[in-house]
């Protein structure tokens, strides 16, 4: 399963990553590199077991979603890059007349 | 002089800051001296002396702390100060603990040599052309270097071990669950877990003591009684069984790092333990797994860091120029790498061949944990890494070269399992590392033949 430069491309977008031109090739080469030791896996039989998504049987336990609450020592405007009237700043999104899938950021999965 | 005082006075002596060893990234003395004042006189009044009153210790740049900053050593955090503190943290102020410095990592802990960080790489006290470990280096460096006694990390596959190993000094990954998250930086949930370092395995096991237990601020916590660790303490190890998986004695393996292995077990059946030889049949693939997993989470988790809500932003066209020109400038090369590949093994397609499989192949190595155990086993003795620290600089062209050094230590988080090293001599007058393992929840039983081994080596840990 050889991972092409386009494959690269493609999930630099899916996680907001911008890679030059200059990087593609050798990060194309690493990813290979790197799956290429991952291929041991499939030679081994997995039908018999549940995938293990954590370590415990017991799930997460439950609380009522009532808190506890975790105060700020500080405000949002100490921290975040850009906050108005305690609301984070963003940049503008698209407008109507100029809507493309691309400024949502969301639509290409 | 003070213990925060003296603390301070070592740290300038040994150069610890950017222009000499680069373990510490930030500290704050008189912020740290009248801490210790108002700990003194909490003290003073109350009906018992705190158990850590006025101790030192250092914290790993990627658990939130209210006064310094926590950069996770990372662009895109820079000078980042949280506005809440880490319930480990916590717990240990309460004990009357003085946070005096935070270490310097591997960007958000991905990494093995403390090479990755944002700050530069950290040099291990015991040679400084020698990397520390990672990617808690710069914490297993300051306790290395008689900075403090105790010190926080964080483990994912191995970053408290693996540097306690190559700095000399005690690293503890407790069971999953047995320290809360909440308030250290995520990189991959199901395997993360707060550990501690100490100067002696009391050390160790009394920062473990003070900071476990179960959390509301972290779902994952269990709601176990916490021991009180210095019960272990013991000279014999009448009764105990120890595992000695062969899987972790490859024939490649260094026959001098072998030896040591070999005369840490001899002092241990000297002393009533018996020593039986397993098989953990699923061993060599816990690094194909650990880096499937752990970089899909990776990249899950990260993707908090936008330039929305805190850390760095960098203009750029609309809001998807935006997360990309911060994010692209922001992360270094192996976060960038790591989210990559783990964007890619959870993508269409590829979801089925890498990460479920990768998850079916975790259950198999647990399995492999819990056959053991069943079979009678109280711990495990292996070696912490295959080699002494390597040179800064030696394994930095071929990531996965990187990846290898965590071989024997990634297994114990995708079982949970707790684990720790133990130093137990040298070789070429640099310090190699034991790891003892126990089944989950089992610290008591894991620092039980730790005491014994450091008590029975002696000043043979050092030689």
């Amino acid at each position: 399963m050889a991972v092409t430069r386009d494959d690269v491309e493609h999930i630099a977008r899916l996680a907001r990553l911008a890679l030059s031109d200059a990087e593609l090739p050798q990060l194309t080469e690493q990813l290979n590199g790197i799956l290429g030791h991952m291929d041991v896996l499939q030679r081994v039989d997995t039908r018999a077991v549940l995938p293990a998504a954590g370590v415990g049987d017991a799930g997460m336990r439950l609380r009522a979603d009532d808190g506890p609450p975790t105060p700020l020592a500080r405000g949002r405007a100490s921290f975040a890059p850009e906050t108005r009237d305690g609301f984070f700043i963003v940049p503008r999104l698209a407008t109507h007349e100029n809507a493309s899938a691309d400024d949502a950021g969301g639509a290409d999965e | 002089m003070t213990a925060v005082a003296d603390a301070f006075r070592r740290m300038s002596e040994v150069r610890a800051g950017a222009e000499g060893l680069n373990i510490v990234l930030s500290s704050d003395e008189r912020a740290a001296l009248n801490e210790e004042r108002e700990s003194a006189s909490r003290a003073a009044g109350a009906p018992a002396r705190p158990t850590l009153a006025g101790v030192p210790v250092a914290v790993k740049d990627n658990i939130a702390t209210l006064s310094l900053a926590t950069s996770c050593g990372s662009r895109i955090l820079e000078g980042y100060v949280s506005p809440y503190e880490a319930t480990a943290i916590a717990k240990l102020r309460a004990a009357g603990a003085i946070v005096v410095a935070k270490t310097n990592c591997d960007e958000f802990a991905m990494g093995s040599s403390t090479e990755h960080s944002a700050y530069g790489p950290a040099k291990n006290p015991v040679d400084p052309r020698l990397v520390p470990g990672g990617s808690s280096g710069g914490s297993a460096a300051v306790v290395a270097a008689g900075i403090t006694r105790m010190a926080l990390g964080s483990e994912t596959g191995g970053s408290v071990r693996q540097p306690a190993a190559f700095c000399g000094v005690v690293g503890v990954k407790p069971t999953y669950g047995r320290v809360s998250r909440f308030g250290l930086v995520a990189f991959a949930s199901s395997l993360d877990q707060i550990g501690t370092f100490g100067a002696t395995v009391d050390d160790a096991a009394l920062a473990l003591e003070t900071i476990a237990g179960v959390d509301l601020l972290d779902a994952t916590t269990a709601d176990e009684p916490v021991p009180h660790y210095g019960d272990s303490r013991t000279e014999r190890l009448d009764g105990v069984v120890i595992g000695k998986p062969r899987e972790y004695f490859p024939d490649s393996l260094d026959p001098r790092v072998r030896a040591l292995c070999d005369r840490s077990l001899d002092h241990l059946r000297a002393l009533g333990a018996q020593v039986r030889d397993i098989s953990m049949p699923h061993t060599d693939l816990a690094i194909p797994v650990y880096y499937i997993i752990a970089p899909a989470e990776a990249s899950s988790n990260l993707a908090r860091f936008d330039g929305v809500r805190y850390g760095l932003r960098i203009e750029g066209d609309g809001l998807r120029g935006m997360y990309e020109a911060t994010r692209s400038k922001g992360f270094g090369a192996e976060v960038v790498r790591r989210i990559l590949l783990g964007t890619y093994v959870l993508s269409a397609g590829y979801y089925d061949a890498y990460y479920k499989q990768a998850q079916g192949v975790r259950a198999l190595i647990a399995k492999d944990f819990r056959d053991a155990y069943a079979s009678g086993i109280t711990a495990m003795f292996t070696p912490t890494t295959p080699t002494p620290a390597f040179a800064i600089g030696a394994k930095s062209a071929d990531p996965y070269e990187m990846y290898l050094s965590d071989i024997f230590t990634v297994t114990a988080n995708l079982a949970g399992v707790p684990a720790m090293s133990v130093p137990i001599g040298r070789v070429d007058n640099l310090p190699i590392g034991g790891q003892i393992l126990a089944k989950h929840f089992d610290e008591p039983a894991m620092f039980r033949v730790a005491y014994a081994l450091e008590r029975a080596l002696g000043a043979e840990a050092r030689s």
